[in-house]
């Protein structure tokens, strides 16, 4: 990031600026969706405490930027079409 | 009320506090009662109930909730007032530095008294004076007359974009608080005109465009922060001075320069230095017996006028304060501020007026044998006390 | 699913920002993150001191796309009765304010500044995220610690066996303030809980919800069981979705048939140390709690 701006009594004016700090860095299991399985029931959506199950064009897409891999959405999915797969075994 | 001519009126100060606050025409007001800051709470009540201001009125259920409360209007976007005292004052003092901090235009009016214990509802200075440190610009008053010009001031200092900062105008409990005094009420519309329509500077809650107020500041900021606090305390004293300026210019009244006001020092062989309505009492003494006395009156006690002091008190035969607090353990706040700014002038300490005992004339003839005598220097002498 | 454009069953935009620094699996911000769906943009934030302000706002950052503030640990309420005037003043009241905060924050040392709150009818939607102790510091009890959880004040030895006193019940403080609407919540149920913040928005005048935050590292539990802890909470009876409408008491969920305590007990670590004896004294209590919610359903 470049040098700190300093606002008059610290007001942040940049809403949703958070998005700069990338939380993907912190996941250990990575959560990988079979669209295949997927029966779009948005779960997985729902669930997330971070906002990172997205509701693409046709599918739901997982924003690994900010995934921190807490497997929620593996978890409260009906069909199991998410799978936590440990980073490192990712190609 | 005395009807006293179209716009003189003979009124207590905490009237003249209320009668500021609808001149300025505030928004939202949140306060709480205590003596003897509550008829302020009261007249501003019936001013409302009445229809004669057209604001807001938040009954909360403490000071805590006051200042809280103001805190979040003014960061709403609209002007705001509340009034305390005493051990209301110290319930609020969290949130003061959160009001500072967040730089907001907050005035409020204290009608000074002691803090318990044991519990005391008279005058001193210790509920101010130890909030000091809260970044709060502190102006103190003398006359009724200087209460309602003070407030109408105050929101020009405060919304000022070199200042934003919160200021707290301060007035002897009962001395002036419940004292009636000939009280000149300036035209509304030309207070209006003065203090101009309320456009926030820095920050407004506003779904039109979201900002993050009071967020987390950590090592890597919170210092930048506070000494930009810093920084706008001590651009507030050029601003102080120029509002007590056009308040002159406008409405024919100034208060010296707007941060001392000095009484009979031009050729004074000794100076005393004090706060608040004790200044009545040490001028009268200098009129009536001590013609070789001056007096400095300290109306903005922060922002310190440390330097302009340190220059009136040079080459004098005696210098002493009165303090109306202490600090425990170490010299009395005034006393340490002036000495801060001048390390090499010998100056008295004296120590009076504590939970509202009176400060008589013999009492002010007493501090200036302090000083003649030399005594006081290392440690504070106490005025009228029986142990 | 490829084909099929995916049917949403809550509102899309997402109000909070990915970024934030709260644990992985945190119930509360996912209960922050649903709820500012249904409060939507048109809505000034007022959050107190706990896990929620400082994971969200480390200067310069924020995860608000909605106006915000912040100013202490115990003043939400006051604050917000301050916006809400504010706004009366500048003539916009069409702007919802809503609070967020923790159960400490609400139910202990904010207590007395929203009883005002609610007392004065300030037009506001006060949500209190309760994770049951104060997390933000380390996981000490709060008043909404429930009986038996091991917390860092409260922890489980030969003398305590950990919390020894029942949950504040805040919303019913909070009925009997006269608050028009009052609602429990968890977010293990989503809709519900949207539905709820909707018709707290649209109420005139104060509206509480209590919405039940699981909280992986302050009870005990893999992150990734945040919403199966719920959802055992709500089964089991260990914490009951109602609304209550101008006094009028509604069960908005039943559970078909509820679940012993033991199933949500024995997958927190916080429970971990509870005999049998304990686990049925529990069992008991919430089968005296539910006895009295059946009575006041039928009363209705
Ligand atoms: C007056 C005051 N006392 C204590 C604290 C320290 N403190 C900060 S957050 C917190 C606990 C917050 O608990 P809760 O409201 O439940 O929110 P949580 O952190 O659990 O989300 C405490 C004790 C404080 N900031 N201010
Ligand atoms: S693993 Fe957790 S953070 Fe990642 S997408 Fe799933 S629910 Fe969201
Ligand atoms: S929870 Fe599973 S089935 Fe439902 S939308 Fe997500 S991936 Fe598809
Ligand atoms: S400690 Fe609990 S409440 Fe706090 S951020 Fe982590 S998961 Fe959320
Ligand atoms: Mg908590």
């Amino acid at each position: 990031m470049s040098e700190m701006e300093y606002t008059i009594g610290a007001v942040i004016k940049e809403p949703g600026s958070t998005r700069r700090n990338k939380t993907g860095r912190w996941r250990v299991f990575r959560p990988v969706l079979d669209e295949d399985k997927c029966v779009g029931c948005a779960r997985c959506f729902m669930f997330c405490p971070d906002g990172c199950v997205r509701p693409a064009e046709d599918a739901f897409k997982i924003d690994y930027e900010y995934c921190k891999g807490c497997g929620i959405c593996a978890k409260v999915c009906p069909v199991d079409a998410i799978e936590m797969v440990l980073e490192e075994e990712m190609e | 009320m005395t009807e006293l001519g179209p716009d003189v009126r003979v009124i207590n100060g905490n009237y003249a506090a209320a009668e500021a606050v609808r001149l300025v025409d505030v928004d939202v007001i949140a306060a709480y009662p205590i003596t003897p800051q509550t008829p302020i709470v009261e007249y501003l009540s019936e001013f409302i109930a009445n229809g004669e201001l057209d604001a807001e009125f938040i009954h909360v259920e403490s000071e805590h909730s006051a200042i809280s409360a103001v805190v979040g209007a003014s960061a709403t976007g609209v002007r705001v007032f509340t009034a305390t005292a005493s051990q209301g004052l110290a319930l609020m003092h969290e949130v003061l530095f959160i009001a500072s901090g967040l730089r907001l235009p907050i005035v409020m009016a204290v009608a000074n008294r002691a803090l318990s214990a044991p519990i005391n509802i008279w005058c001193d200075h210790s509920d101010t004076v130890a909030q000091r440190d809260t970044c709060w610009i502190q102006l103190y008053c003398e006359s009724n007359q200087e209460i309602l010009d003070t407030i109408i001031q105050a929101y020009r200092i405060a919304e000022h974009e070199d200042v934003l900062l919160p200021v707290m105008v301060c007035f002897d409990g009962f001395t002036l608080s419940h004292t009636l005094e000939p009280v000149a009420i300036p035209d509304e519309e030309r207070v209006r005109e003065f203090v101009g329509e309320f456009e926030p500077v820095h920050c407004r809650l506003d779904p039109e465009e979201p900002m993050t107020i009071g967020p987390v500041g950590g090592p890597d900021c919170y210092m930048e922060f506070k000494k930009m606090q810093h920084e706008a305390m001590e651009r507030a004293r050029e601003v102080i001075g120029e509002v007590n300026r056009e308040f002159s210019d406008a409405f024919g009244r100034s208060y010296g320069d707007g941060l001392v006001e000095e009484y009979n020092t031009e050729d004074a062989d000794y100076i005393v230095i004090a706060m608040g309505s004790v200044c009545g009492t040490v001028k009268h003494v200098i009129d009536e017996e001590r013609p070789d006395v001056g007096l400095v009156r300290v109306k903005a006690y922060r922002p310190f006028p440390g330097d302009r002091i340190a220059e009136i008190i040079q080459d004098r035969e005696g210098v002493v304060t009165i303090d109306r607090t202490h600090s425990y353990g170490a010299m009395p706040p005034l006393w340490t501020d002036v000495k801060a700014h001048a390390p090499d002038v010998e100056v008295s300490s004296t120590i009076a007026g504590l939970g509202g005992r009176d400060v008589r004339p013999e009492d002010v003839l007493r501090a200036i044998k302090v000083a003649e005598e030399g005594k006081g220097t290392d440690e504070p002498v106490w005025i009228n006390v029986n142990v | 699913m490829s084909g099929r454009k995916p049917r949403l069953p809550i509102p899309k935009e997402e109000l909070l920002a990915p970024g934030h620094r709260a644990c992985a699996g945190c119930g509360s911000a996912l209960c922050v993150r649903l709820c500012l769906k249904a409060l939507g943009r048109n809505t000034i934030v007022v959050t107190s001191t706990g896990c929620i302000e400082v994971t969200t706002t480390p200067y310069p950052e924020t995860a608000w796309e909605v106006p915000w503030i912040h100013v202490a640990f115990e003043n939400a309420a006051a604050v917000a009765s301050g916006v809400e005037r504010a706004l009366k003043a500048l003539d916009r009241e069409d702007v919802t304010v809503a609070v967020f905060s923790g159960d400490g924050g609400t139910v202990d040392i904010g207590f007395q500044a929203l009883s005002g709150m609610a007392e004065r009818g300030h037009n506001v939607v006060y949500i209190c995220y309760d994770n049951e102790a104060y997390m933000n510091t380390g996981v000490q009890r709060s008043g909404a610690t429930p009986p038996y959880a091991a917390t860092t004040t409260t922890p489980a030895g030969k003398v305590w066996r950990g919390e020894m006193r029942p949950k504040k019940d805040m919303p019913r403080i909070m009925v009997d303030h006269g608050v028009p609407y009052v609602a429990t919540a968890c977010i293990s149920h989503p809709q519900d809980l949207i539905k709820k913040v909707e018709k707290a928005k649209e109420t005139d005048g104060p509206a509480y919800i209590h919405v039940l935050c699981p909280c992986p590292p302050g009870w005990g539990y893999d992150s990734s069981e945040t919403v199966e802890i719920g959802e055992l909470a709500v089964d089991t009876g260990m914490w009951v979705l109602y609304e209550v409408e101008d006094g009028e008491f509604r069960l908005t969920y039943r559970p078909r048939e509820r679940k012993p305590v033991e199933e949500y007990l024995k997958r927190q670590k916080r429970f971990q140390h509870l005999t049998e004896e304990e686990i049925e004294e529990i069992q008991r209590m919430v089968d005296e709690q539910w006895e009295e919610l059946e009575r006041l359903e039928r009363e209705r």
